[in-house]
């Protein structure tokens, strides 16, 4: 597993322990070393059960790779070497070497002062290892190939969505900053989310995505407020399901939204203890934007933007999802002849 | 933190179009608004100015807006009208600014004002005193932008100040820029507290395993060069080797 933290990245072994050896002839059990005049015989430690135990230990330490702060980290389908994204730049390192990367992007200007647009995520591309993605703090997705040259900051594609004029404003730049972007299990499209919709990309159409789906668009009158509490800069990851056909996202009030690509339809559920006791199934909630209110609806204003789902992941082949929720890590699980939960 | 007493209320670039600099209005006018918008992403930036670690993608988005505000109000002459309105004084702000540029820091620090500068940090507490509310006019918007203008320079280090609005801005990234490599922070922020966090966890496990439970340490890799601090077999050896650096230097 993959960490990273502010300019550092650690790749960690995690094992399961379910023995462990009893009976050794120099040390006691608590570790210390037996009086060795006291040891008349000698015996042969045996494995004995124990309770599982999760252990996780730091294997590599990438350090000194990066100036800013790294926002992504991507494992290339060689297996061999993965890159880490900061603000303005991204390395490619090898599993095996700690002491040296790459750098293959490099958006830096020679003047500081016309920084006008980072880097906010970055991923491989799932089968051809020689192509990445990158997107920008104003909407836009840059395809990269690494064979083009050493240092791609050339892209070989660039997508990006014109601004709809009817809904400009000072915000329209921000809302449009990608925070995260994920590679469909298929390698066709591409998925990012900005801070009000997630969109499907086809990596054969530069001009507009092919699908919007809008995540909370009732804050779109809000998003003064937001800017003012800075909840507007916030970073949402996105995720796909195994099959590629359903879509999911985290918001706030501990609301995570899943759109399924197949039927358009959406759902919006939500990560808490109050509302979910182990094996209970889900219920759908429904934020409510004036007009006809349903019973168990939340209005838009007394949504909790302090909860916020940051982080979701859905697992590769299986429908499990992983869902962060401030301090708390939730496991949902499909159930049984379901169609989405 | 904020403005105070400014009427906050949501708005998008289409309501509320105003027009006029006509000021005093019943309803916060679009300037007026536009303008709390851009106070309040200065204040911001100069919060995001004082982290010890700050958030560079925020800081170049919050600037953005306020290099958008500022076109707009240049391009409906709200900015060149804010600018003549005070001529005497505007000119006064550049020359004081380019004036503080020559002069070395020294002299600076001995505290050697042109009278205009002083005039401004006055105006500056004199302000402050008083809540700008809606009953602001053009002209005291003027005043209280340059007031922050001021402000940021202030909070700057005196051998960086370049002078003029777009500048005060552009400083923030520069400083954003020179707070990086090499510093002494820098070389801390490498030793990483989550690990020790989860190192404290670790021993309690290790112990019952440190038997047959080596290859941890072995997969280290050994360090290569002497200028790199990052190749080390333990927290331990890193901590070292980073007090043998700052030592050294």
């Amino acid at each position: 597993v993959f960490s990273f933290k502010d300019k550092t990245i650690k790749l960690w072994k995690i094992t399961e322990r379910d023995k462990r050896p009893e009976g050794y002839n120099l040390k006691d059990e608590e570790g210390k070393l037996k009086d060795l005049s006291t040891v008349t015989s000698l015996q042969v430690p045996v494995l004995k059960p124990m309770d599982l135990m999760v252990e996780v230990t730091p294997r590599r330490i990438f350090a000194n790779g990066h100036t800013y702060h790294v926002n992504s980290i991507s494992v290339n389908s060689d297996c061999e070497t993965y890159m880490s994204a900061d603000d303005l730049r991204i390395n490619l390192w090898h599993l095996a070497i700690t002491d040296r990367s790459f750098n293959i992007v490099d958006i830096k200007p020679a003047n500081m002062e016309d920084l006008t647009e980072v880097i906010t995520a970055s991923e491989f591309h799932p089968h051809h290892c020689n192509l990445f993605v990158y997107s920008s703090s104003k909407g836009s997705l840059r395809l990269c190939d690494m064979r083009a040259s050493a240092l791609c900051d050339k892209h070989s594609k660039l997508y990006e969505e014109p601004e709809d004029p009817s809904n400009r404003s000072f915000f329209s730049e921000i809302i449009s900053s990608v925070s995260d972007v994920k590679f469909s299990h298929s390698g066709r499209y591409m998925l990012t989310r900005d801070y009000l919709t997630v969109k499907v990309w086809d990596l054969n159409m530069e001009t507009k995505p092919v699908e919007t789906y809008q995540v909370h668009d009732y804050l779109r009158s809000k998003l003064c407020s937001l800017y003012e509490n800075d909840c507007i800069f916030d970073k949402f990851e996105c995720a796909w399901n195994g099959s590629d056909s359903v879509i999911m996202t985290g918001a706030y009030n501990n609301f995570f939204r899943m759109f399924d690509r197949n039927t358009k339809r959406d759902v919006t559920l939500e990560a808490s203890r109050e509302s979910s006791k182990p094996r209970a199934i889900l219920k759908p909630r429904r934020v409510c934007v004036g007009g006809k209110r349903r019973k168990d609806d939340i209005s838009v204003d007394s949504l909790d933007f302090t909860k916020k789902i940051l982080h979701t992941a859905w697992h590769p082949t299986e429908n499990i999802i992983a869902i962060a929720a401030t301090n708390n890590l939730y496991i949902f699980q499909d159930k049984v002849n379901s169609e989405m939960h | 933190m904020f403005v105070r007493g400014l009427k906050r209320k949501c708005f998008d670039g289409e309501e509320d179009i105003d027009g006029t600099l006509a000021g005093i209005k019943a309803i916060p006018s679009y300037n007026l608004q536009r303008q709390s918008l851009l106070d309040m992403s200065l204040v911001k930036l100069q919060l995001c100015h004082m982290l010890v670690e700050p958030n560079l993608c925020r800081s170049v988005l919050i600037a953005n807006t306020v290099r958008q505000i500022q076109e707009e109000m240049t391009q409906d002459g709200t900015w060149q009208m804010i600018n003549t309105q005070s001529t005497g004084q505007a000119s006064l702000d550049r020359l004081v600014s380019t004036d503080i540029l020559c002069r070395s820091s020294r002299e600076q620090a001995e505290g050697k004002h042109v009278a205009g500068y002083s005039t401004f940090n006055k105006d500056f507490e004199g302000d402050q005193a008083q809540d700008s509310s809606e009953t602001m006019s053009t002209a005291s918007s003027v005043q209280a932008l340059r007031n922050l203008q001021s402000n940021v320079w202030e909070m700057e280090n005196p051998q960086e100040n370049k002078g003029n609005f777009q500048k005060s801005l552009d400083q923030i990234f520069e400083t954003l820029e020179n707070r990086s490599p090499n510093s002494v922070e820098d070389l801390f922020s490498e030793v990483d507290n989550s690990y020790y966090d989860l190192d404290t966890m670790l021993t309690g496990m290790m112990s019952n395993t440190k038997m047959g439970h080596c290859d941890g340490l072995e997969t280290f890799s050994s360090p290569t060069t002497t200028t790199s601090n990052s190749n080390c077999k333990s927290d331990l050896n890193e901590l070292d080797h980073i007090v043998e650096i700052l030592v050294e230097s």
